[in-house]
């Protein structure tokens, strides 16, 4: 920062203190918690989170992620590198959040420091000139200076004011519960990111999928998938077991609005341990049951077929109910079998309808998602599922790279299409295929979120201080009071009132007129009354 | 629980009626802003003497013999302005009908979709008005008030409509009384906001520009009055607004096991919230004031119209509820 021009035909740089490093630190702390840069945070937060609401979310739908990297192949991996697919945990995301709340913190921490003092010490003196203040009254009165000042002590502390008295001066303050609520809303702010920090570093959600009649016990090997977060021990989950007993559902039967899902109910039995005392509750959309610091919510249902393959002599080599996933509002449903038993391995690939349609030349379709007229469409394949590969396989996906579709003698490939009760027999005497019945099945969602009571508190906190920082008027009131002689000869008073508050404030000429309502006497000379 | 298709229908004639009676009222209000103009010259005119008067009183003590009574200035008749009020009282009571009918068909609360919101909301937008008339004379507003509660009305009716039916089971909570009629009370106070802030920012140009050029915008309050007012409007739906985000979140946590998950809706009743926080504090920072600060508020408001018209047709998340096909 050298002054020194080196062109004297320059004008010379205007000399610049220096700040050094101290003074720089200071500088840049200064700037960051200016309101200013409150406000250009606050701004920039709002931009930066809509692109999270435009793009696919890996947090949110990673589905919907993979499917735009298939669709825009270009700009996809662009986008991801500058984390768009991961708004709220980007680097530039988190940069602007953690800065408002460095500058919060660097601006509510002097506060609280110093609204602490004001709590503590008496309001300030009075001015000298209350013509000044934005609310100015001045009349003369019959009683004495001293009589005046002890009304309005009187009239003010009732007022809930605090009051310094200061010879012939009074002057007020009220309404400190304006900036204790502001810093409060400000600091609960604070609570509440470190309350999601810590759901997000100790908490756990799992979802798994549950047939009536089946057990679920909570392991995470027993989970479809399972987020858990950095600091939790996995291994040692809470080792409760949930039965489904029962899921009952019902959709709209007619109008406009067929089809439309109306009641889920899933009846279970739940343990807090493995031969602990059972329990039996159920478990509805929007009322989850709480079982050993965990809540179980009901977030999915589907079909699951109960599917039989036995081998050409009759042994059986598969029978479960077996999950199908549903795709779309009347339950079009696909799922797959794996048959390992067998020295060929078999695959079966299906498709699920509980109330099947048929039209020309089409596939078969769902028209409505209750089991009015359920039929199942499986294509058989053989070969090499790909499980001794090592690498992990979903229950919903057929690897079909190794396999080959089952012909039948005509040629053409193999498809069954059943009705429950039907039995197929596979060709090449690999055995038959039989559609038992079908079961349904719930999604459920574990979660432990140790977060969430702190979270609720903070916002209930953060609530309470922003209506008290923007309902509590803080006001300071002055009074003065000077003998002086009237025509008649008698002695007087004038009194000055003054006020002024924090913020916007349409009351003070009221709180002016009370106050000199309860400080005159009957009779009365007006000498200038000063509206605002 | 069927649906009561008589009530919903006769719900839906309410609606009508109620928007029958919004149009002639609006058309009234409209007429006497025309004529606001020369009314508030008239005034202007009047009061000027009595001005000098006030002054000179001011000077010495009163005598009692001075001529103290002002200058009759006769009150204007406003005609057009109480066939306004009158059709707007009506108009609220059918309007308010209809979203009760609706709700007692359909045995829930009637705030299950668009339509429905967009009837209570707009509804909430004309009580708060009539509210008002009661103690401040804020006639000259009406145009500005009920023009947009028309315009709510109109799209839903076209729009937005779907017939009376019941709930999908995650709607089915004590929450959606609660979370779903703060958020269109908040709304509706944000309405109301945005367009005092419109007619601050008009005659706050004006006012700077000096412009002589007589207009209907004599006839409304000053520009520090109408930022005023729309500053208290905006600092009660800010904290309601806050409580529709708490308790979506306690709903959320509910419904979906989780309080927090960026579903689409979720980030922009953020960034609404986000945005109107700024307002509030560019109010409080030095340079920031008045104009600037009401941009803001105008920012907010369209977030609220985005979030309400594209977010909840065009995006996908959690809360797609929207009911239009």
């Amino acid at each position: 920062m050298s002054a020194t021009p080196a062109d004297p035909s320059t004008e010379p740089a205007p000399q610049l203190p220096r700040l050094g490093p101290v003074g720089t630190v200071r500088f840049v702390w200064r700037q960051l918690t200016s309101m200013r840069t409150a406000l250009f945070l606050l701004m920039l937060l709002a931009v930066a989170a809509v692109p999270g609401s435009v793009l696919p979310q890996r947090g949110v739908n990673p589905g919907q992620v993979t499917a735009y990297f298939q669709t825009h192949p270009g700009t996809a991996p662009w986008i991801d590198r500058l984390g768009g697919f991961d708004v709220y945990a980007s680097v530039w995301f988190s940069a602007i959040y953690l800065l408002l709340f460095v500058s919060l913190v660097g601006c509510v921490l002097p506060r609280t420091r110093q609204h602490l003092r004001a709590m503590r010490s008496q309001p300030p003196a009075a001015p000298r000139r209350f013509e000044r203040m934005p609310a100015h009254r001045e009349v003369e009165v019959d009683a004495s200076p001293d009589e005046v000042l002890r009304a309005a002590r009187a009239v003010l502390g009732s007022r809930r004011y605090r009051v310094r008295a200061d010879g012939s001066e009074l002057s007020a303050e009220r309404g400190y519960l304006r900036e204790t609520g502001n810093l409060v809303f400000h600091l609960a702010l604070l609570g509440l990111l470190l309350a999601v920090a810590a759901g997000h570093l100790l908490g756990w959600r799992g979802d798994v999928v549950v047939a009536v009649g089946d057990q679920f016990s909570n392991t995470s090997v027993a989970y479809n998938s399972l987020n858990a977060g950095p600091w939790v021990d996995v291994s040692a989950l809470p080792p409760f077991q949930l039965d489904l007993d029962r899921l009952d559902v019902a959709f709209e039967q007619r109008g406009p609005q067929q089809g439309q899902p109306r009641d889920f109910r899933a009846t279970v039995t739940s343990r807090a341990a493995p031969g602990a005392a059972s329990q039996r509750s159920v478990v509805e959309v929007n009322h989850p049951l709480q079982v050993d610091g965990a809540s179980v919510f009901l977030l999915g249902n589907g079909y699951a077929p109960v599917i039989t393959v036995r081998d050409a002599k009759g042994t059986e080599l598969y029978s479960a109910a077996t999950p199908f996933l549903n795709q779309d509002g009347n339950y079009t449903s696909v799922g797959v079998v794996k048959v390992v038993g067998a020295a060929r391995q078999i695959g079966l690939q299906g498709l699920f309808l509980p109330t099947v349609a048929f039209s020309d030349g089409r596939l078969p379709v769902s028209v409505f998602p209750d089991l009015k007229n359920p039929a199942l469409a499986l294509t058989p394949f053989v070969g090499d599922l790909g499980l001794s590969s090592g690498q992990p396989q979903s229950v919903f996906v057929l690897d079909t790279a190794k396999m080959q579709r089952l012909q039948g003698r005509d040629g053409k490939p193999v498809r069954l299409l059943m009705a429950p009760g039907d039995t197929a027999q596979l060709p090449d005497g690999l055995g038959s295929v039989t559609f038992d019945r079908v079961e349904r099945y719930a999604g459920f969602s574990v979660r432990h979120d140790p977060g969430r009571v702190w979270a609720l508190a903070s916002a209930i906190a953060a609530m309470v201080g922003l209506g008290l920082s923007l309902f509590v008027p803080r006001r300071r009131v002055f009074v003065r009071a000077r003998p002086v002689e009237s025509r008649d000869g008698s002695p007087r008073t004038v009194v000055e009132t003054a006020a002024l508050a924090r913020g916007e404030d349409t009351g003070l000429d009221d709180e002016l007129d009370r106050l000199i309502a309860a400080l005159r006497p009957q009779r009365h000379t007006t000498l200038e009354e000063a509206p605002a | 629980m069927s649906v009561n298709e008589n009530l919903a229908t006769t719900a839906n004639y309410l609606l009508y009626g109620s928007m029958a009676s919004y149009t002639v009222a609006f058309l009234g209000f409209t007429l006497d802003l025309a004529g606001g103009a020369a009314r508030a010259e008239r005034v202007a005119l009047a009061s000027a003497p009595q001005r000098e008067l006030a002054a000179v009183g001011a000077q010495g003590p009163l005598r009692d013999d001075a001529p103290t009574a002002p200058p009759v200035v006769p009150p204007a008749r406003r005609k057009a302005a109480g066939i306004g009020v009158s059709l707007t009282l009506l108009a609220v009571l059918l309007h308010v009908a209809a979203v009760a009918v609706r709700g007692v068909a359909t045995q829930r609360p009637p705030w299950g979709n668009m339509y429905e919101f967009a009837t209570a909301g707009s509804a909430v937008v004309a009580l708060v008005f009539v509210a008002t008339l009661r103690w401040r004379d804020l006639r000259y507003l009406g145009t500005f008030v009920i023009g947009p509660v028309l315009l709510m009305l109109g799209l839903a009716v076209t729009v937005l409509y779907t017939r009376a039916g019941q709930l999908v089971p995650s709607l089915k909570s004590v929450w959606l009384a609660i979370h779903v009629s703060v958020a269109f009370i908040s709304s509706a106070l944000f309405t109301i906001a945005f367009s005092l802030t419109v007619l601050y920012l008009v005659q706050e140009r004006r006012e700077r520009s000096g412009a002589a050029k007589r207009s209907f915008m004599d006839a409304l309050p000053r520009a520090r009055e109408l930022d005023l007012a729309s500053y208290r409007l905006h600092a009660v739906a800010f904290p309601l607004w806050t409580f529709t985000l708490v308790a979506g979140a306690i709903w959320a946590e509910n419904a979906w096991g989780r309080y927090w998950g960026w579903d689409p809706k979720e980030v922009w009743t953020f960034v609404i919230w986000v945005v109107y926080a700024g307002y509030l504090h560019a109010r409080a920072t030095r340079g920031w004031q008045g104009r600037k600060a009401a941009t803001l508020a105008l920012a907010g408001y369209g977030c609220i119209l985005f979030n309400f018209l594209v977010v909840n047709i065009f995006f996908v998340g959690f809360h797609s509820y929207a009911g239009v096909s």
